[in-house]
């Protein structure tokens, strides 16, 4: 572990921009993934650690024009309590339900569940289903910028994204369709503080007996959490049917690129992708 | 800026400054530099919630907690609640059930279960696992800290 030349907690989303311009930084939201990967060795520390968690700003949900807004800073146990995301966008209530442990869920943020990018990313499954835009700030020139840039194109890699060495997440946009139902669902050997095997997310509702707006996610089968494009096709203004679930569950092998390591093979990792998006789609949609 | 952090917290009800390594864990300072030993490093990845305290009221796991991250922030553990005259309730629901093998675990399922009684005053038995769910007893010995969880939530819902 290498030294920290500065430590700082700053207060507002200006401040760290600026820290971050002056970089290099390591950024502090929860910790719950930084002190485990920089005491394992597999990650070390810029010579400036960055606390950002007094940053008011950023934690807290925002209605508005038809979008959540999130802040980075908003904790998975916020998620699970917040009355708004239970009205609005209940799937991420769901997932925040199955993430980690109460301890771990008071602690960990949603910006750094995202920054990690873990291949096996609890809330990065659903929001990508949700078509979820991440908001990145800087100040290279003194003035602060901002750009925003889809999730699922956000992560890059295991533990890779688009994130600049001077940027930092501060919002997370979700659009919010109506009408539409979903849900999430993982699976390991015990339902607490488990990395997931798979995982699945589903949105999407069915109009006029058809499967309207379908969007689907996967994660834990691929370097990052991925969207089912080739199981939406195969559902999106199909009826509602078995019939067409059995097509969709024959392209889950399209969407996706397990592995086999010491959670699951990759075969297991197909098999649950299949049944999971089955049971979603059977349970949820009613089918 | 600095190399290290000058935090000032309150520490079980005390106003407390210290200064820490940006780097260091809240675990190890409260062990180390207070000499509260209750809270235990077991697995040291936040797993096991053998080191579990209660920050701003709410349960968090001091081993991957950064010390610095304390700073303005109300602590409590384990050794702050029988400072006055009496155990806490759910310390003495741990004695009257036997809720206690090697001892290990039970700091931290004591103060997770002040989190999940704040939170739900009345959990049936399926909120209680789920309220335990990230804290390990590796001498399984899980039924009589659920029953300890009725006892003590009924001695406080009592008044």
């Amino acid at each position: 572990m290498n030294e920290i030349a500065n430590y700082i907690a700053v207060d507002t989303i200006e401040a760290a921009a600026e820290t971050l311009a002056a970089g290099p930084v390591t950024v502090l939201a929860g910790g719950t993934d930084l002190m485990l990967q920089t005491e394992a060795g597999a990650r070390t520390y810029a010579a400036t650690l960055m606390n950002i968690r007094r940053v008011a700003e950023l934690r807290g949900v925002r209605l508005e024009e038809g979008a959540l807004t999130i802040g980075a800073l908003t904790t998975v146990t916020d998620l699970l309590n917040d009355a708004t995301i239970q009205a609005h966008c209940p799937i991420l209530a769901e997932t925040a339900d199955q993430f980690g442990s109460p301890q771990i869920r008071n602690m960990a943020s949603i910006g750094g569940n995202i920054c990690n990018a873990s291949p096996a990313g609890d809330l990065l499954v659903p929001l990508i289903a949700l078509g979820a835009e991440v908001e990145l700030v800087s100040k290279p020139d003194g003035r602060l910028h901002s750009r925003r840039a889809p999730l699922e194109e956000f992560v890059t890699g295991p533990g890779t994204s688009a994130l600049g060495d001077a940027e930092m997440l501060t919002f997370i946009h979700i659009p919010l369709a109506d009408g539409a139902a979903g849900a999430f669902r993982k699976f390991g050997p015990r339902p607490a503080l488990e990395i997931a095997m798979a995982a699945v997310a589903v949105t999407g509702r069915i109009e006029a007996g058809k499967f309207t707006n379908m969007r689907v996610a996967f994660g834990a089968v691929a370097p990052t959490p991925v969207r089912g494009k080739n199981v939406e096709a195969a559902l999106e203004g199909k009826p509602a049917t078995e019939e067409t679930i059995a097509a969709a569950l024959d392209c889950v092998d399209a969407d996706i690129s397990p592995i086999d390591d010491v959670r699951a093979s990759a075969w297991y990792r197909r098999h649950l992708t299949r049944v999971l998006t089955q049971e979603i789609l059977a349970d949820v949609f009613q089918v | 800026m600095s190399s290290k952090s000058d935090i000032s917290f309150t520490l079980n009800g005390q106003a407390r400054s210290l200064v820490v390594a940006p780097a260091a864990s809240a675990l190890n300072v409260l062990r180390h530099e207070f000499d509260l030993t209750a809270a235990k490093l077991a697995c040291g990845e936040g797993e096991c919630g053998a080191c579990t305290i209660i920050v701003d009221g709410a349960s968090v796991c001091a081993c991957i907690l950064y010390a610095a991250d304390l700073d303005g922030r109300d602590v409590e553990t384990v050794e702050g609640l029988d400072a006055g005259e009496a155990l806490d309730p759910v310390q003495a629901a741990f004695i009257e059930t036997g809720a206690v093998q090697c001892g290990y675990c039970t700091p931290g399922m004591v103060m997770q279960i002040k989190h999940l009684l704040a939170e739900n005053p009345d959990p049936d038995e399926a909120a209680i696992r789920r309220g335990l769910e990230g804290n390990i007893c590796r001498c399984t010995g899980y039924s009589k800290i659920i029953d300890a969880v009725k006892s003590a939530a009924q001695t406080l819902r009592a008044g």
